[in-house]
C-alpha cells in the first residue's frame, strides 16, 4: 500500500535515513572527545575544498558508481548480490590480463579492451551463484558471500604464486606499461581550458560510470529485459503468468550487476595503481550496497549517492590525517546508512506515513 | 606426519573451531525461528573487542566476558528491531551490524587504548586460563592414549568445554522442549503459531537474544581465549564460515559440531603447512582456506543432499 506521495517515498525517507546516520556519526565524534562541527568543517575542506580534494572524491565517486548500479540492478529483480566486493576483484584480473598480455601503444582500445574484460569476468563471477540461484533455488546471498572469500583465494594465490614478476617479493602484478595509462581529469579539462590538480587519481573511468548511470537507466526503464526484470521483482508470480521466465530474468540481471562491478577495475586498478594488487578493491563492492539503498536503485539516486561516499571517503582520509578520528569513522557511517535506509526504512516511513494521513484528513 | 604433530594439529583443531561451534548454535537459534543472520561475524567481532577490552581495564576475564555478551546482545536487539519489530530486509540489516561492529570497534578501540584499534595485550586473570582435565599428569605416559587425553582433550579454556556441552543442551532446547518445537515451528510457519495464540514477536526476539549471547561467548573465546587481546578485524570471517558450518550442517546441531570440526581442521592444517602435496598434486594454502566456502556452496547446489533452509526464515512476519 502506498500511502506517502512518490517525492515522499523517492527523495524524503532517503534524505532523512541519511541526516539520522549524520547526527548519529556527530553524536559519536562528541563522545570521543572531537568536534563534529570541525570534523565536517575538515571533511569539506580537504574533499572538496580543492581540485586536489576534488581529484580523490571523484576517484572514489567513480567506485561506488559501479558497485552501486550492480547492487541496485540485481535489486530491481528482487536479487541482493552481496558479491560486487568479489566481482570488482575478479574484474581486476580481467584488467590486468588484458594490460599485461599485449603491446598496447595507446591507452584508448586497451581501456576498450580492458573494459570489456573487466566486464566479462564481473559477469563470470556473478554467473555461477545467479545459475545455481535460477536452477536450484541456492540463496544467492549466501553464495555471492561465499564467493567473495572463493575469489579473494583465487586472487592471492594468483598474485602469489603465478602473476608475481620475478624477484619481487610483492603479492602484485608487473606495473602496467606507460603508454596506457589513463588520462586523468587533470589532462581531460585542460582541453577545455579548465585546471585540475595533477595529483588525484580521478580519470577517464569517471564519464563511463557516467554514461553507465545513463545506460542502466535506459535498460531498466526503456528495455523490454528491463520492463521484465522490474515485474518479476515486484511481483514474481504475476511475471511468470505474464509468461516472463525467472531463469532469464536472474541470469540477466545477475550478469549486468557482475558486469557492472568487474567494471570497477577500469578505475582502480587501470586507472590508479596501475597494476593488480592484493585487496584492491577497498570494500568498494559492499559501500556499493549502502549506495544502492540510498539512492533508491535509480541511477540519479545512486550517483548522488556516491558522490556522497566519495566526500565521505576522501574526507575521512583527511579525518584520519589531521584528528585522531581514525578512517574506520566512514565504515560506521556506511553501516548507519544502510541500516537507517535498508533495514530499518519502516521507522523512518512509519511515522511520516502517521503525519502524512493526518495532514490530509485535516485538509479534506 | 607423527603422532605429535597429528595430536597438535588435532588440538589446534579444537581450539580454531570453538568459536566457530559458539557461532554456529547462535545462529541456528536465529535462523530455525526464521530470522537470517548474516551478522555473526559483527556480533562476534564487537564481543571479541568489549570483552578484551573490559577484561584489560578491570583486569577480570569474566567481566569481560559479560561485557563482551552485553555488546553482542545489542547489535542482536538491533537486529531484532530491524527485522521483528519493523520487518525490516534481514539481510540487509546483518550487513549492517556487520559494518558497525567492523567500524566502532576500532573507533572505540582507538579512542580509549591509542594503539590503533588494539587492546593491551591480557595476561594473568585477564585472560581464560587453561583447565587440566583430572589425571591428565598422571595419564601423559601412557602411549597414545596418554597423549589424546592429557594434549588434545586436556588443557583448553573452560568456554571451550561449554562450547561442546552446548550441543546436546541446544539439541535438548530445540527439539526436546515446548519451547524448542515453537521455536521451530515460528521459522516454518509462524501464521500456524500466531493461531495458536503463541506469540510470534516473543518468541523471535528470544530466538535473537540466545544468538546474540551465544554470538558474545564465540567473540570473548576469540580474544581472551584463543588470542590474548584484541586486535582490528579479528574475527576475519570466522562469522561467515560458521554461516557456512550451519547451512552445511543443514541447521541441525550435532552436524553443526561435525562441521565446525571439519572447518576447524582446514584452518588447522593451512596453519601448520603451507602447500601440501597428495600424491604430486600440490594443494596449495589457499586451496584450503576457500575449501569451506566451496563445500558449502556445493551444498547449497544440493549436489550432495539438499540444504532446505527453515520455510519461513528472512520473512517477516505480518498479522493479518
Amino acid at each position: 500500500m502506498e500511502i506517502l506521495p512518490k517525492w515522499a517515498d523517492r527523495i524524503l525517507i532517503p534524505i532523512i535515513g541519511v541526516t539520522i546516520s549524520l547526527v548519529i556519526s556527530a553524536i559519536i565524534i562528541l563522545l570521543i572527545g572531537e568536534s563534529p562541527i570541525e570534523a565536517i568543517n575538515l571533511m569539506i575542506t580537504g574533499a572538496l575544498g580543492s581540485t586536489y580534494g576534488w581529484g580523490y572524491t571523484l576517484y572514489y565517486t567513480t567506485n561506488f558508481i559501479f558497485t552501486g548500479l550492480a547492487v541496485s540492478v540485481a535489486f530491481h529483480a528482487r536479487m541482493f548480490n552481496i558479491g560486487g566486493e568479489g566481482q570488482a576483484a575478479i574484474g581486476g584480473l580481467g584488467v590486468a590480463i588484458i594490460c599485461l598480455s599485449f603491446g598496447w601503444s595507446h591507452w584508448f582500445p586497451a581501456l576498450l579492451v580492458a573494459t570489456l574484460s573487466a566486464a566479462l569476468f564481473g559477469a563470470l563471477w556473478a554467473a555461477i551463484p545467479a545459475y545455481l540461484q535460477a536452477k536450484y533455488g541456492s540463496h544467492i546471498v549466501i553464495t555471492t558471500i561465499m564467493f567473495n572469500f572463493i575469489g579473494a583465494a583465487i586472487l592471492n594465490y594468483l598474485l602469489v604464486n603465478v602473476m608475481r614478476p620475478t624477484g619481487s617479493m610483492d603479492p602484485a602484478t608487473a606495473k602496467f606499461s606507460t603508454e596506457i595509462k589513463l588520462p586523468s581529469l587533470h589532462d581531460i579539462l585542460e582541453v577545455v581550458g579548465i585546471s585540475f590538480s595533477k595529483a588525484g587519481p580521478a580519470n577517464v573511468s569517471f564519464l563511463i560510470a557516467l554514461a553507465a548511470c545513463v545506460l542502466v537507466w535506459l535498460f531498466i526503464w526503456h528495455t523490454r529485459w528491463g520492463y521484465q526484470i522490474r515485474a518479476f521483482g515486484h511481483s514474481e508470480s504475476a511475471a511468470v503468468y505474464a509468461g516472463i521466465l525467472p531463469f532469464k530474468i536472474i541470469m540477466v540481471s545477475m550478469l549486468i550487476s557482475g558486469a557492472l562491478a568487474g567494471m570497477m577495475a577500469i578505475n582502480n586498478v587501470m586507472g590508479e595503481a596501475e597494476r593488480l594488487i592484493m585487496n584492491s578493491t577497498e570494500g568498494a563492492g559492499f559501500i556499493g550496497i549502502a549506495v544502492a539503498l540510498m539512492g533508491r536503485n535509480h541511477p540519479l539516486g545512486v550517483l548522488l549517492a556516491a558522490l556522497l561516499f566519495g566526500f565521505l571517503y576522501q574526507g575521512g582520509a583527511e579525518l584520519a590525517m589531521w584528528t585522531t578520528i581514525p578512517r574506520e569513522l566512514i565504515v560506521v557511517i556506511q553501516a548507519l546508512v544502510i541500516l537507517f535506509t535498508g533495514a530499518l526504512e519502516n521507522m523512518v516511513r512509519t511515522p511520516l506515513e502517521w503525519l502524512w494521513i493526518k495532514s490530509t484528513r485535516g485538509k479534506g | 606426519m607423527d603422532f605429535n604433530t597429528l595430536i597438535q594439529v588435532l588440538d589446534s583443531t579444537i581450539r580454531l573451531a570453538i568459536p566457530l561451534l559458539l557461532c554456529g548454535l547462535a545462529g541456528l537459534f536465529s535462523e530455525r525461528a526464521g530470522i537470517f543472520d548474516i551478522g555473526l561475524e559483527g556480533k562476534m567481532l564487537a564481543a571479541a573487542f568489549f570483552a578484551a577490552a573490559m577484561a584489560s581495564v578491570t583486569g577480570s576475564v569474566w567481566l569481560g566476558l559479560c561485557f563482551g555478551v552485553l555488546a553482542s546482545l545489542t547489535l542482536s536487539i538491533l537486529h531484532g528491531l530491524a527485522s521483528i519489530t519493523f520487518r525490516g530486509n534481514q539481510l540487509i540489516s546483518g550487513v549492517a551490524i556487520n559494518f558497525l561492529a567492523a567500524g566502532i570497534t576500532v573507533l572505540i578501540g582507538q579512542s580509549w587504548f591509542k594503539l590503533g584499534g588494539r587492546t593491551p595485550s591480557l595476561r594473568g586473570n585477564a585472560r581464560f586460563q587453561e583447565i587440566s582435565l583430572p589425571f591428565s599428569e598422571q595419564i601423559s605416559g601412557v602411549p597414545i592414549l596418554g597423549p589424546i587425553y592429557s594434549e588434545l582433550l586436556s588443557g583448553h579454556t573452560s568456554l571451550a568445554y561449554v562450547a561442546f556441552l552446548l550441543v546436546p543442551i541446544s539439541w535438548y532446547i530445540l527439539f526436546r522442549t515446548r519451547f524448542g518445537l515453537r521455536l521451530r515451528a515460528v521459522g516454518e510457519n509462524p501464521a500456524a503459531v500466531d493461531t495458536a495464540g503463541i506469540s510470534v514477536v516473543k518468541l523471535r526476539y528470544a530466538a535473537v537474544i540466545i544468538c546474540g549471547i551465544l554470538c558474545g561467548l564465540a567473540g570473548a573465546y576469540l580474544s581472551t581465549g584463543l588470542a590474548a587481546g584484541f586486535v582490528k578485524d579479528m574475527s576475519a570471517g570466522r562469522g561467515f564460515i560458521a554461516l557456512a558450518a550451519l547451512i552445511f550442517a543443514k541447521w541441525r546441531p550435532w552436524h553443526i559440531l561435525s562441521a565446525t570440526l571439519l572447518f576447524g581442521l582446514l584452518e588447522a592444517i593451512s596453519n601448520r603447512f603451507q602447500n601440501i602435496d597428495i600424491f604430486g598434486l600440490i594443494l596449495p594454502v589457499q586451496f584450503m582456506q576457500a575449501l569451506p566456502y566451496v563445500l558449502t556452496v556445493i551444498i547449497l547446489a544440493g549436489f550432495v543432499g539438499k540444504a532446505t533452509p527453515p520455510l519461513a526464515g528472512g520473512i517477516p512476519y505480518i498479522k493479518d
